[in-house]
């Protein structure tokens, strides 16, 4: 992955967590908002190292709970965790299939506030929870799912137009030549 | 599958959040200005942005609008200086009687608007932020209210801003009185997560008559909110464990979905 490229993803989740602060996004039409820290977690698990995935996982996480009524910490963990299980397994994951990123941004999605809360109240905070919040999960399960391939199609296309473009090497080699004549 | 390195940062990062965890209330709130204030150059910008249409507009509206602005503003002005007038002699004649009777006298309260900057990106709390802090002499658990009724209470302060926890948080408790012949009171608590015009009152009296549509204000109890604030009015009520006490549901005042100007409560 480009430096560019890393840049990129830190940057953009700088910007997701101040939209999420920032603006209404889905809050005001189905009563909750959408998490996108776990869709990138899933971008960066895919293609960037271990370093700069515990590195998302600890700004993100931070910077998120800075903006939060959560304990400064309890967001890292779970970001941490989902991202470290989908790069173990990321040579098996087809990655450009747009299906399986839906898969994976909803799967995230949904573990991740689920680890949240269980470590919140593993704490002894009262949350605000009914069932109703099952209905937030959903919500949040489907803005993953929808947000990972847009995520996965702006970092491509950034690497692609920003990014040195890949030499191909020509199997041609002069020393194997065959030279004929005298 | 999971290798040594991995393991490796799986235990970094969960000691790094353990640390910061375990770490105390002013260490935390000084790394959550520092983390905060990381937000402020986007913040300003934002809120430029947002009042650029509004500046235009200002701009492009005809002068005769603005001077019938102007006069309307200044009518309501001198009414308003009017009623200041008879309220402060009142607020004599009442501490007066309050020294006859040797009653204790009320502390005023003064009020500063605020505007609502940000809002918590958890689902599971319900918070904002607003732009006063520290430096305007905000404190915690300061009452935080509108023209309509109640919003909340200061819960964390910085330099510059301020989180309100709002009416209906698990963490925002409002001891509430209504305003029946009984004068039931009861205790704000969590509302329903996708209805924030919704709140629940409980622990009232199992005896307690109640109507739809009776008022709900601060009881004065607890020392945080002083007594007479709306809350808002009664929906429904039903029965809690076996009759031991009567639960009821509060439209409440304010909209806390769409909440842009503030007021805070200073002694």
């Amino acid at each position: 992955m480009s430096n560019q490229n890393t840049f990129m993803i830190y940057a953009a989740a700088y910007l997701t967590v101040f939209g999420q602060a920032k603006l209404p996004g889905l809050r005001d039409w189905f009563g909750a908002q959408v998490d996108l820290l776990p869709a990138l977690m899933v971008y960066t698990a895919m293609y960037a190292s271990l370093l700069n995935l515990a590195g998302l996982a600890l700004l993100g996480g931070l910077w998120f709970d800075s903006l939060s009524a959560n304990p400064l910490g309890i967001s890292i963990l779970p970001l941490f965790l989902v991202g470290l299980a989908i790069f173990t397994q990321r040579d098996l994951i087809l990655r450009d299939l747009a299906f399986a990123q839906i898969i994976l941004g909803a799967a995230t999605s949904a573990v991740v506030p689920f680890i949240t809360v269980l470590l919140l109240l593993s704490t002894g905070r009262q949350l605000l929870l009914d069932w109703g919040s099952l209905w937030q999960w959903l919500v949040m399960i489907a803005g993953g799912a929808v947000a990972t391939p847009v995520f996965f199609a702006l970092f491509n296309w950034f690497d692609h137009a920003f990014g040195y473009k890949i030499r191909t090497e020509s199997s041609f080699r002069p020393d194997r030549e065959i030279r004929r004549g005298r | 599958m999971f290798k040594q390195k991995h393991f490796l940062a799986l235990g970094a990062v969960t000691l790094a959040a353990l640390l910061l965890l375990s770490l105390p209330p002013r260490v935390i709130a000084r790394l959550k200005l520092a983390l905060g204030s990381l937000f402020l150059p986007l913040s300003s910008l934002a809120t430029t942005a947002e009042q650029l249409p509004a500046d235009v507009a200002d701009n492009l509206l005809p002068r005769r609008e603005l001077l019938q602005e102007i006069a309307r503003l200044q009518r309501e002005n001198q009414e308003l200086k009017v009623r200041a007038l008879q309220t402060a002699s009142m607020v004599t004649e009442n501490a007066q009687l309050r020294d006859q009777l040797r009653w204790q006298r009320q502390v005023g309260w003064k009020i500063k608007l605020a505007n609502v900057v940000m809002r918590d990106p958890a689902n599971w709390w319900r918070t904002v932020e607003i732009d006063l802090g520290s430096n305007q002499g905000v404190t915690n658990n300061l009452p935080v209210l509108t023209a309509d009724g109640l919003v909340g209470r200061i819960a964390a302060v910085w330099p510059t801003h301020s989180q309100v926890v709002l009416i209906g948080d698990p963490n925002c408790r409002v001891s509430a009185l209504i305003d029946n012949p009984a004068h039931d009171v009861g205790v704000v608590n969590a509302a329903s997560t996708l209805d924030n015009t919704l709140a629940n009152l409980t622990y009232l009296s199992g005896t307690a008559v109640l109507k739809p549509g009776q008022a709900v204000v601060t009881s004065g109890l607890g020392g945080v909110f002083p007594k007479g604030i709306p809350i808002g009015r009664i929906v429904d009520s039903r029965e809690e464990e076996f009759g031991l006490y009567t639960e009821a549901r509060v439209k409440l005042g304010v909209n806390l979905g769409t909440l842009e100007q503030v007021s805070v409560l200073f002694r």
